[in-house]
């Protein structure tokens, strides 16, 4: 009996598939309430995930843990953590909010990733980028209210891997510039 | 006698409107020469320095809010300019960020590590910001004030001949004093201005005010789409 638990136990830690919810240095309450309904839950567990993960920051709404005993998807949260890289290494799928920097990181990582756009920013140029790279097929742009339909409508197979850039024309650009010889 | 009083008070007064024709006229130059300086350093602005340079030039680096991956993609960059030709470095982050000039100082001790010499030739400063996010703008009439006297202060201490900055607020009243120093000849600058990589179809107000005053010698972009929009702007592709 304990070998078999064990052994059910390996399968399980083997077949685990981990949702990453970010909301990064802020607050995004409408990310981590969508994420915390029960549609989402359900189409992510539809898509073969075991484990949600949520990163709520400053936000009030506090989702609820699950120990996922029934077979349900098990999810935990925290505030903060030094160790999001971590977090985004361990994960099978991301859901993020729209800052460039937790875009770009995850994108590096080559993980699957949905960029929730937050609507109440008011200068919301955020929306440019997350859009931008939808369309290049880097990743899949949702709203809050749309979180669960863009799940059940992906397929994260047909996302194109982003080719990380690089800044050396510009730095070209400033020797050139300056004067300094080209080597 | 009466006369001759009158006379003489009429020869003052043309003798004080003389004085204040001569007093425009001098002012009227004064401003004519102002107005052909600044003209001079616009039209200057965006020619590159033609003598090869060999030496070293002083380098001030405006790092971001520490929030919006400003920071991130101005270390990106600064991690491939050679150390020699800029050298000595400031870095100079909001008063309110911590975490920018720490993530710069990991990156210079890392070039440290490889060998390239730096040694002290990195400084790290603080500056005031003109308005913190949410602040009222009552309020922050002050504080603009404030945050120009101390930034004029810094540009006074440092005089950087090299500005590379890539967006946050904090750049724009340093790129105002540069070209004041430009104008009246203290110093004579070169700026780099990269737009962050988030601006896709819009520039940033920072942007937009350098790119339409025609302060940034250089001007980059990461989106085709703002090269269109600004042809005077360099496209570079993403850089991250």
């Amino acid at each position: 009996m304990g070998e078999g638990g064990s052994d059910d136990g390996f399968s399980r830690e083997l077949s685990k598939r981990t949702v990453f919810v970010t909301v990064g240095t802020t607050s995004f309450d409408k990310l981590v309430m969508a994420a915390d309904t029960d549609q989402v839950k359900r189409e992510l567990r539809n898509k073969g995930y075991t484990h949600l993960v949520i990163q709520m920051g400053r936000g009030s709404y506090i989702p609820q843990k699950n120990d996922g005993e029934d077979g349900s998807l098990v999810v935990d949260y925290f505030t903060f953590s030094p160790s999001i890289a971590d977090h985004l290494k361990a994960s099978s799928l991301v859901i993020s909010h729209a800052g460039s920097g937790s875009i770009f990181e995850t994108l590096r990582l080559g993980k699957p990733l949905v960029v929730v756009v937050n609507e109440d920013l008011m200068d919301n140029h955020q929306i440019e980028l997350a859009e931008e790279l939808a369309e290049r097929k880097h990743l899949y742009c949702a709203r809050p209210q749309t979180l669960s339909k863009t799940i059940a409508n992906m397929d994260v197979e047909s996302l194109l891997p982003y080719v990380p850039g690089d800044a050396t024309p510009v730095v070209k650009h400033i020797n050139r510039f300056l004067g300094f010889p080209e080597d | 006698m009466g006369f001759s009083d009158t006379k003489q008070t009429k020869r003052v007064c043309s003798h004080d409107n003389m004085t204040l024709y001569s007093f425009v006229a001098v002012a009227a130059g004064f401003g004519f020469l102002l107005f052909i300086r600044i003209l001079y350093v616009v039209l200057q602005c965006g020619k590159q320095i033609r003598q090869k340079s060999t030496k070293s030039y002083s380098t001030l680096i405006v790092l971001g809010s520490g929030k919006c991956g400003h920071t991130a993609e101005m270390l990106n960059l600064l991690s491939l300019l050679e150390k020699d030709r800029f050298s000595p470095r400031f870095y100079i982050a909001a008063a309110t960020d911590n975490m920018s000039l720490q993530k710069a100082r990991v990156m210079e001790n890392l070039i440290n590590n490889t060998g390239e010499k730096s040694g002290d030739s990195a400084k790290y400063m603080q500056i005031y910001r003109s308005r913190e996010v949410g602040q009222s703008y009552i309020t922050s009439v002050g504080t603009t004030l404030y945050a120009i006297a101390h930034a004029l202060l810094l540009m006074i201490q440092l005089r950087p001949q090299v500005i590379i900055c890539n967006g946050p607020g904090t750049c724009i009243p340093l790129c105002g004093i540069a070209f004041v120093f430009k104008v009246i000849g203290i110093r004579w600058s070169s700026i780099f201005y990269v737009e962050s990589i988030a601006r896709v179809r819009r520039l940033s107000l920072s942007g937009l005010l350098l790119y339409k005053l025609r302060m940034a010698d250089q001007f980059f972009v990461q989106w085709p789409q703002l090269k269109k929009q600004y042809p005077r702007a360099e496209y570079v592709g993403c850089l991250m």
